[in-house]
């Protein structure tokens, strides 16, 4: 078994280095933001399918990471030092919040730190007071009509439903470049395979058995002596760095973000990705974010009506008939199998040994 | 001698249902104290108040070494070394027996900690050592969600061991158990017992009377006696409450 | 002078905000009575008020091109038991084909109810178009009470002796018949009251239809207060979740105070500042909230572990 799955990840991530080789440009650029997505995907995977925490609200954690990076984007796309929009709304002067975004660096260590600190205090009050179950996913998803509002309603510093696009350098260099476009492929895919490795590490690790181990009875791991609060924290706030270098690497490849992208139902589309996949497996969590996204833009090329249809649909499949995913579907099928060839090497076996026996 | 735990007056109010009223209760050093008593005497109740999973009313809870423990949260009761068996099986099931145990060893448990832990030959000899005293030495890779309902019980029995708490609290650890379970799990209570103090909420009178030194006896809330089973079965307010007023008169 | 059109516009706004609140209310007691239930969070239950507001819009339509133009004024009145019926067979269908499977997994529940809110959703947009429509207001809800210089429009008026009326209705089913009864019984315990002959598989999907006819009315109230798309549901939905943890989960009486005080708030801090304002401090005030009591206005100590 575990020579399986290390065997299907090294697959995986031969396939990804080699997919510009055989793929179009347009399809490489889509890749790369679903591997994006997939990075997203797995910290889902870790607090709802290790943690059994479902957060409707990533998209603001994502979002904020987007927009961190963005306004850096966008600054350097400005000639006169204030982004047009606010030129529109009459602004002459760059407010406050967004001068430290000038710099690279600072934006691009916001894009961690800013979904971090929502997640630590939102995490803390209300973990620290036993809400949980249902009580969290309905709070977390208020939290997405709390920013989405905010980014929508404060238009002259957000950009407002439009959100902030229209930028094409960074560090002075051109970001359509197809040169650029690639290095920026491969730099997301090297950040895909170090929250793989950070996400397998961490559930091989003891606090991982113990982030299972809430899941199972939380009161249980009280009792154990251990503060469930402080773990669940602790997850909460790594799914928010995650979601936020998701959100960072997104602005720079696709070179916009609106508020329509971290709203109510992108937000809990991200939840189905890890569904469909397989909400136990990391694995399963990074070819879900692939495959639902793939099928959401074939659907979207091609029968833009019928995808709606085909999401709910996938919902409620994937709750009634494949809790676990594909990756649940394809062990189980692997164990099928399995199970029939022991039985005919037993069967066959005893047929050899049949004279001896008789 | 001076006790481990000294509960003081202690009373519960279940939104105007009295469930302790006033109990007054020690423990001593290696000691096996058994607590009886008619159901909804109080006794899964107290054992609540001392662990923290239900706050007192009224009264103190105090801990050797720790003072009074009754305003602290659960985990850090737990960590002051009073471990608590519940009454149905409560262990992790998606996860192995090994896993189970090892995330009950004694030890720092920050996130920290655990993110840094190792499963050194140190640990591993604790965990085979108590998975060979519950006899589950063959099942240590299995999902502990597949043992028998026994084989639970044992295993987090196990999991309060590992602990190694100064005060083990065990609420009907035979319930669902066969026979020579039972036996098994009485000499194995007083075996833990040579390490620490243990407080045993039991039904099952005939496992008393086999394994019980001290016993107290509980009713509607209170403390109804305390002393040898062979005295508290003398006792006529025992046994009046056992058997009903209705009987004695016949 | 200054102090008395100050009153005027307090007294107008708390009109306003009590309308509000008790039209959340209808949609925040459809959700809690199925939490209270069947432990099952439905997140199509904003899609409910979308198929009423669309019922409403139809019956509108067929009134005004099949029957006389002086019964126009009278659709409205026609279209809520319609709206309700249609919810309520919505979700009874619903509970009988996809809820029963999710009973005790609230977080799967939410999950798979939200590809059934996409689905109508959908369906909707198929069937209306994707853009908004307008249902117009029958003429004896124009204009208002006028009471010293306060106007109280019609409109909102007649949403709250609507919400009066359904809540009163609910009142004598849930204590005074059997049905009712027996409904309570199983949210306080199951397992019991199946024991006592109970068919807690009839009142489950009963209690779903009703909930959903809830849904439906509110969304009759709705084409009152705006105009209707697809998605308008969404809007309010998140609105009755936070009143029903406000209130504590599948409590009624709890559900009651929690949409009077989120209805209260959002009008006058929406009045006071924005619209945008009002979500950020509602939300705000929910977590300091829970911060003091996490399980809701009112909930009950219980025994068991987990």
């Amino acid at each position: 078994m575990k020579n399986i799955s290390r065997s299907s990840y090294a697959l995986l991530f031969i396939f990804l280095l080699c997919a510009p080789l055989f793929l179009h440009d347009f399809r490489v650029a889509l890749l790369a933001k679903f591997l994006c997505f997939a990075i997203l995907a797995v910290g889902i995977c870790l607090i709802w399918g290790y943690t059994g925490i479902l957060s409707l609200g990533h998209g603001v954690f994502f979002g904020l990471g987007a927009y961190c990076v963005a306004m850096y984007l966008k600054l350097e796309a400005s000639p006169t030092g204030i982004p047009d929009f606010m030129g529109w709304s009459g602004i002459v002067e760059l407010p406050g919040l967004w001068k430290p975004f000038a710099n690279p660096y600072f934006a691009i260590s916001a894009a961690v730190i800013v979904p971090v600190l929502l997640a630590l205090v939102l995490g803390y009050f209300t973990f620290k007071n036993r809400i949980r179950g249902v009580y969290f996913s309905l709070i977390s998803q208020a939290l997405v009509v709390v920013f989405v509002t905010l980014f929508i309603g404060k238009q002259e510093i957000t950009g407002g439903t439009n959100g902030l696009t229209n930028f094409s350098t960074a560090f002075g260099i051109s970001l359509t470049n197809r040169g650029v476009q690639q290095v920026l492929y491969f730099i997301t895919v090297g950040f895909l395979l170090l929250t793989v490795a950070f996400a397998l590490w961490l559930t091989k690790s003891r606090a991982g058995k113990l982030l299972m181990a809430i899941r199972e009875g939380e009161n249980r791991v009280r009792f154990l002596g251990y503060n469930p609060t402080s773990f669940k924290v602790f997850v909460y706030c790594v799914s928010a760095a995650l979601a936020g270098v998701a959100g960072g690497l997104f602005v720079l490849q696709v070179g916009m973000i609106s508020p329509e992208m971290m709203g109510i139902i992108p937000s809990i589309e991200m939840v189905l990705w890890v569904a469909v996949g397989g909400r136990y497996s990391i694995f399963g969590a990074v070819i879900g974010a692939i495959l639902t996204n793939s099928a959401k833009s074939f659907f979207s090329e091609s029968y833009p009506d019928f995808w709606l249809f085909f999401l709910g649909g996938l919902f409620i499949l994937v709750v009634l008939v494949m809790p676990n995913g594909l990756v649940g579907l394809g062990k189980s099928v692997g164990e099928k199998i399995t199970s029939r060839i022991k039985k005919k090497e037993k069967e066959d076996v005893q047929h050899e040994a049949g004279p001896y026996v008789s | 001698m001076k006790p481990v735990l000294t509960c003081r007056d202690i009373k519960v109010d279940f939104d105007g249902f009295y469930a302790l009223k006033g109990v007054n209760l020690n423990v001593f050093h290696e000691e096996v104290r058994f607590l009886i008593g008619p159901n909804g005497a109080g006794k899964t109740t107290l054992l609540d108040v001392i662990c923290g999973k239900t706050r007192a009313t009224n009264g103190q809870v105090i801990f050797e070494g720790s003072g009074q423990i009754d305003k602290m949260q659960e985990h850090k009761i737990a960590s002051a070394g009073i471990a608590r068996k519940f009454q149905a099986p409560s262990i992790f099931p998606k996860l192995t027996v090994f896993e189970n145990l090892e995330l009950s060893v004694k030890q720092k448990k920050s996130v920290w900690a655990l993110l840094t832990a190792k499963l050194n030959s140190e640990v591993k000899a604790k965990i085979d050592y108590i998975l060979e005293k519950i006899n589950l030495q063959n099942e240590r890779n299995r999902e502990a969600g597949e043992l028998a309902h026994g084989q639970k019980q044992w295993l987090e029995i196990g999991m309060q061991l590992i602990q190694e708490p100064n005060l083990l609290l065990l609420d009907e650890p035979i319930a669902g158990m066969s026979g020579v379970e039972r036996e098994k799990t009485g000499y194995l209570i007083h075996d833990i017992a040579k390490e620490c103090s243990v407080l045993v909420v039991e039904h099952d009178m005939d496992f008393v009377r086999n394994f019980s030194k001290q016993v107290t006896v509980m009713h509607e809330g209170a403390v109804l006696c305390e002393g040898s089973m062979a005295e508290v079965q003398e006792n006529e307010q025992v046994v009046e409450v056992y058997l009903g007023r209705g009987k004695k008169v016949c | 002078m200054k102090g008395g059109a100050a009153m005027e516009i307090w007294a107008s706004q708390l009109f306003n905000g009590l309308s509000y609140s008790s039209f959340l209310l209808l949609i925040a007691l459809g959700l809690a009575i199925t939490f209270g239930l069947m432990k099952v969070m439905n997140m199509a239950h904003g899609d409910m008020i979308m198929i009423g507001a669309y019922v409403t819009y139809s019956t509108q339509l067929i009134f005004s091109s099949f029957m006389p133009q002086n019964m126009f004024d009278y659709y409205f009145l026609f279209s809520i038991p319609i709206a309700f019926v249609v919810t309520a067979c919505i979700g009874w269908i619903l509970e009988k084909s996809l809820i029963q499977f999710l009973y005790n997994r609230p977080l799967d529940s939410m999950l798979a109810t939200w590809g059934v809110s996409l689905i109508l959703q959908q369906i909707a947009r198929t069937i209306f178009g994707a853009p908004n429509v307008a249902v117009k207001t029958p003429s004896w809800l124009d204009g208002g009470l006028q009471i010293a210089a306060v106007t109280l429009p019609y409109k909102r008026l007649f949403i709250l002796v609507l919400v009066g009326l359904c809540l009163t209705g609910l009142y004598v089913y849930l204590y005074r018949t059997a049905a009712g009864r027996r409904m309570t019984a199983v949210t306080l315990n199951r397992q019991m009251a199946s024991c006592l002959g109970v068919n807690t598989r009839k009142v489950d999907a009963g209690a779903f239809a009703l909930g959903s006819g809830l849904g439906g009315v509110a969304g009759c109230a709705l084409t009152l207060l705006g105009p209707v798309g697809p998605t308008v549901g969404t809007n309010y939905i998140i609105d009755a979740f936070m009143i029903v943890i406000l209130g504590g989960i599948g409590n009624l009486k709890g559900t009651l105070i929690g949409a009077v005080v989120i209805g209260l708030i959002s009008t006058f801090v929406e009045f006071g500042s924005s619209a945008t304002i009002a979500k950020v401090v509602v939300f705000a005030l929910i977590i300091l909230f829970l911060q003091w009591k996490p399980f809701g206005l009112i909930s009950t100590r219980s025994r068991a572990l987990d």
